[in-house]
């Protein structure tokens, strides 16, 4: 059971096709993710983390297109399900949750009546079993009053109640895989703090895997066992969680790493950002994207798109400062065959 | 709830009186009169018309007294088109024919409108998309009595399979029908679509997505409730100018009813009848506003018109 | 192996194998200075710099995309081009009525016998749309009444225009009560039955301006108003008293939203006046929807003039306009179809074609990238 894998992203390649030309979200990203485990997403704005996550789903609309690669969840090709297999498929063995829960909830329906339309679109089973079900959710999530919640409508609770019942309404069939994009982003700091523990709460309960797309690198050491750390739609580092913070190798996670705001530090220290404005994903430069805002951009870097390295077990980095062998051979002046 | 309705129709009262009193001094301030332009009167005949009619006294006087007949039901009679009858009468003898005509036009422009605007959403991009946006827009451009006409010349001569005056049979209603709801429901289509396009791409459509629903339940169940309110708002001044009639429709097609009376009335300035008529074109316009405030809560949960907390 | 040192950072440095960077990258060749840090001049050439357009640019861009706005563009162009240029191709004017032309058939019909043999010398192509019963030629009028349409249409939206946008401003400007009464005002115009409205004044304009132009005959807007006929001139005060409070709280929404912004703060703090504030600062943002507004406008103001002409309250004769002409049309449906159908076809492309265009319009001034 260990060695097999729940999720498989194979060189996943992701397009939008705008009038303006072609967008390059995701430009070959691969990843796994097996059973009871944690993954985290992480990377800013524009990076093509939410889009690779509506590929594994099915949920990508056009002018978005999956352009190449594979996605194989427990074996089968995610990318070439039907449309009736998709839907059966959605909710069922995989969920999603999204950010905003202000806006992700039908706001002319009860909560109890999503929470029933989702239990009952896969299985066939009564009302009255299906109520049961949702006040069952219901409670699980931490939500109090669960019959008077129950009747009440989505502007009725508050945002963390509200994603409280996305996150029933996404694990009410038991999935395996639960994909979660940023979502403790648009609520305060101390509801955020009550979904993650939440969160793992449930992971542990449930054991089912989690995908969790994020940007705040403090959610991702809560709750994450691996890390993805993605730029201009590629992964530039992957690795456990404690390998990505104590030993980073690419200069953009440690540009991460180091922007966050210590709160030990005095107030007189500046804040450490990242220089330089992200990638243009509509033409995107030759060579590795992060180069321009490098501080150890080599000319190679500007050359050539840096291969994926393997730095140890598990841990792996795309970068050029880590290829020592073609550094030796450049300086003897050796070409690699 | 009971509260809110006692204020309503007292507002309604108000509004009705502005109404009148407005509509009143118009026709009043407005060169012309009703028996100028008839062949010239001398003098002493006008003299005597106007005051067996009362339209010599100040314009004051003539507006309290035209209220206070109106809140005894005296609606007067009418001067110039059917003299001295009086106008109660007119109406009702009038109104059913316009108010058939336009239910079953509304019945039309809404039964064929709504269910056109989903299909054209859903298949956005697609050429079914673009043939009815073509056929909606050509329903907002072309007048209607170019339709109107067009239809009449098309099936009522050419074809000769329908009747063109008058409403004899139920054949008869089907031109005249057509005629009166295709721009409604050219209108209709137009704004559903928009609104279906708005609400596809909200992010509580994504969720259903995610869940698994099947995409008919989306449209119909998810996004058709919260794309129909812009809808409703139009469907409430439509019902109250499509059954108190149209004068294009009633006048190709040879129709007796109150629009094309209306018009007439305001040419010739049969002042009873442009008060009477005006007034009952408000007093419906409120009540379908009134209406459709009351279906919205139905609809939509989170409107709250009442104003009461909780 | 030595470990490199970049300022404050050790980077660990190990061993990969060869093989793996092979598979990933079999092509690549590598070159003396790869490993040299790059200076920041190539940096920034690497970066490619899109050509910044400016709105209008970028707007119009938009708008060529769509192909059924250009379409209506060129419509429109072309109707221009017939309505105004049109008459100089024609031996005719409008009014021009032609003894022994009455009734003339448009070139794609056949002349019956009894025609012909009543008219020597005719020729098809001598009147290509047909005469009227007086003798006019239907080409040459087609053209006035597409003129006298256009115009109508655009008149009524500049009144519409001015009136709007500066009382809209004004109120959005000024904020406060003063625009809690402004907006009253419109809420109680709103539920003016507009209908009423033009019809008392297109009927009575008549007398009215009789009377004024028997004072003063000799004033250059007498000969307006004879040519253009009272009911018309009644339109337009029926515009400028009522069709402009859509566009007033169009502007009055805009100008709220850019009130707010910083750079009507800057021009307060540098000590400008509330006037040059509205018209320098605020109105020039809102030409977008001011352009969509009147572009929506006109085809209102030509379909309300149709209806006037239906009732028989359009221009005066010989005036036409293509309402008047399709009204004139309708008694001789049966046997003249034609002479509904041009007028017909030609007004509903015109209204059409404003239509679509506001559309275009209003997607490609949209700041917002639409999907």
């Amino acid at each position: 059971m260990n060695d097999k894998k729940l999720l498989e992203v194979k060189d996943l390649h992701v397009s939008f096709f705008t009038p303006v030309g072609e967008v390059k979200a995701v430009g070959g990203i691969s990843y796994d993710l097996g059973y009871n485990e944690v993954m985290g997403i992480v990377g800013e704005s524009g990076s093509g983390k939410s889009v690779e996550a509506y590929s594994i789903i099915g949920l990508l609309q056009s002018p978005g297109k999956v352009t190449g690669g594979e996605v194989l969840f427990e074996g089968r090709n995610v990318l070439e399900f039907s449309n009736k297999e998709m839907q059966a498929f959605r909710g069922n063995e995989i969920s999603m949750i999204f950010q905003n829960p202000m806006t992700c909830l039908n706001p002319v329906y009860t909560v109890g009546d999503q929470l029933i339309e989702a239990v009952c679109c896969h299985e066939s089973i009564g009302k009255d079993e299906a109520k049961r079900r949702a006040l069952e959710m219901l409670t699980m999530v931490g939500i109090n009053n669960v019959e008077q919640r129950f009747n009440q409508y989505p502007h009725e609770l508050s945002g963390g109640m509200r994603q409280r019942v996305m996150i029933a309404m996404g694990l009410i069939c038991h999935p395996k895989l639960l994909i979660a994009d940023e979502p403790t982003t648009a609520l305060d700091v101390t509801i955020q703090a009550q979904i993650l523990e939440l969160m793992k709460d449930l992971q542990q309960k449930t054991q089912m895997s989690i995908v969790f797309i994020t940007h705040n690198l403090g959610v991702v050491a809560e709750i994450c066992d691996r890390v993805s750390v993605m730029y201009a739609g590629r992964i530039v580092e992957q690795g456990k969680v404690d390998d990505i913070f104590y030993n980073p190798h690419h200069p953009y996670t440690m540009g991460l790493l180091r922007s966050m705001p210590n709160i030990e530090e005095t107030r007189h220290e500046k804040l450490i950002p990242i220089d330089g404005t992200p990638v243009d994903m509509l033409n995107p430069p030759a060579g590795c994207p992060f180069g321009p805002r490098c501080e150890f951009c080599m000319n190679i870097c500007l050359r050539e798109n840096p291969p994926l390295i393997q730095v140890s077990e598990g841990h792996r980095a795309s970068c050029w400062l880590y290829v020592e062998q073609a550094q030796i051979a450049c300086e003897r002046g050796e070409e690699i065959e | 709830m009971i509260r809110f309705l006692i204020r309503r129709l007292t507002m309604s009262v108000a509004t009705l009186l502005i109404i009148a009193c407005l509509t009143f001094l118009l026709m009043n301030l407005v060169p012309g009169g009703p028996f100028l332009s008839e062949k010239a009167p001398s003098p002493e005949v006008l003299a005597a018309m106007e005051a067996k009619y009362g339209l010599d006294k100040p314009l004051g006087v003539q507006m309290v007294t035209w209220i206070s007949d109106f809140a005894k039901g005296d609606l007067g009679v009418s001067f110039r088109l059917q003299k001295n009858r009086p106008v109660a009468d007119i109406i009702t003898d009038l109104f059913p024919t316009s108010a058939k005509l336009g239910f079953i036009a509304l019945g039309i422009a809404v039964l064929l409108g709504i269910p056109l605007g989903c299909v054209a959403a859903y298949h956005r991009g697609h050429w079914l998309d673009s043939m009815l946006q073509v056929i909606t827009t050509l329903g907002i451009a072309i007048p209607s009595f170019v339709l109107a006409s067009i239809l009449l010349v098309i099936f009522g001569v050419y074809w000769n399979i329908l009747p063109t005056l008058g409403l004899s049979s139920w054949q008869s209603y089907l031109l005249p029908c057509f005629a009166l709801a295709f721009y409604p429901m050219s209108y209709i289509a137009r704004l559903t679509r928009s609104s279906m396009l708005d609400v596809i791409h909200q992010e509580y459509i994504r969720t259903a997505r995610a869940k698994g629903v099947s995409p008919t339940k989306i449209i119909f169940k998810h996004a058709l409730r919260n794309s129909v309110i812009p809808v409703i708002t139009y469907l409430g001044p439509l019902t109250a100018g499509i059954i108190t009639g149209s004068f294009v429709i009633e006048s190709v097609f040879n129709i007796p009813g109150l629009g094309r009376y209306y018009i007439q009335s305001i040419i010739g300035r049969d002042y009873p009848i442009i008060m009477a008529t005006t007034v009952f074109y408000a007093a419906l316009l409120i009540s379908m506003n009134l209406l459709v405030d009351i279906i919205y809560k139905f609809i939509d949960p989170r409107i709250d018109i009442t104003g009461e907390v909780e | 192996m030595k470990s490199r040192k970049y300022g404050h950072i050790t980077l660990p440095s190990f061993h990969i194998d060869a093989e793996c960077l092979i598979d990933q990258k079999p092509d690549l060749k590598i070159r003396q200075d790869d490993f040299e840090l790059a200076n920041s001049a190539s940096k920034e050439s690497f970066i490619e710099n899109k050509p910044s357009m400016s709105y209008w640019q970028d707007a119009w861009r938009r708008l060529k995309k769509n192909k059924v706005a250009m379409i209506a563009l060129y419509c429109i162009i072309f109707l221009i081009l017939f309505a105004f240029i049109g008459p100089f191709f024609s031996d005719y004017t409008y009014s021009q009525q032609t003894r022994g032309h009455e009734n003339c058939p448009p070139f794609w019909q056949q002349p019956d016998a009894e025609y012909l043999a009543t008219h020597e010398n005719f020729s098809k192509y001598d009147h290509p749309f047909g005469t009227d019963n007086l003798g006019r030629d239907m080409m040459v009028r087609l053209m006035k009444g597409t003129q006298v349409s256009m115009i109508i249409g655009f008149t009524a939206s500049l009144i519409v225009l001015v009136i709007g946008a500066l009382y809209g401003s004004i109120s959005g400007y000024v904020g406060g009560r003063v625009d809690d009464f402004m907006m009253r005002f419109v809420e109680l115009l709103y539920s003016v039955p507009d209908i009423l409205i033009v019809l008392l004044l297109a009927s009575s304009m008549k007398p009215a301006l009789t009377a004024f132009i028997n004072k003063n005959p000799d004033s250059g807007f007498s000969d307006f108003v004879n040519v253009l006929g009272a009911p018309l001139i009644g339109i337009f005060i029926a515009f400028a008293l009522l069709y402009w409070v859509g566009t007033s709280r169009i502007i009055r929404g805009q100008v709220l939203m850019l009130k707010g912004q910083e750079f009507v703060m800057a021009a307060n703090a540098l000590g400008a006046s509330n006037s040059r504030i509205i018209m320098k600062h605020l109105l020039p943002n809102c030409i977008g929807q001011l352009i969509v507004t009147t572009c929506m406008q006109v085809p209102s103001a030509i379909f309300l003039e149709s209806f006037l002409s239906f009732l028989g309250l359009g221009v005066s004769a010989p005036l036409t306009s293509l309402g008047s002409m399709a009204a004139d049309a309708i008694g001789g449906i049966y046997s003249y179809t034609f002479r509904l159908i041009i007028p017909s076809v030609l007004l509903s492309v015109l209204i059409l074609s404003f239509n679509l265009l506001g559309d275009g319009l209003r997607d490609a001034l949209d700041p917002r990238l639409k999907r």
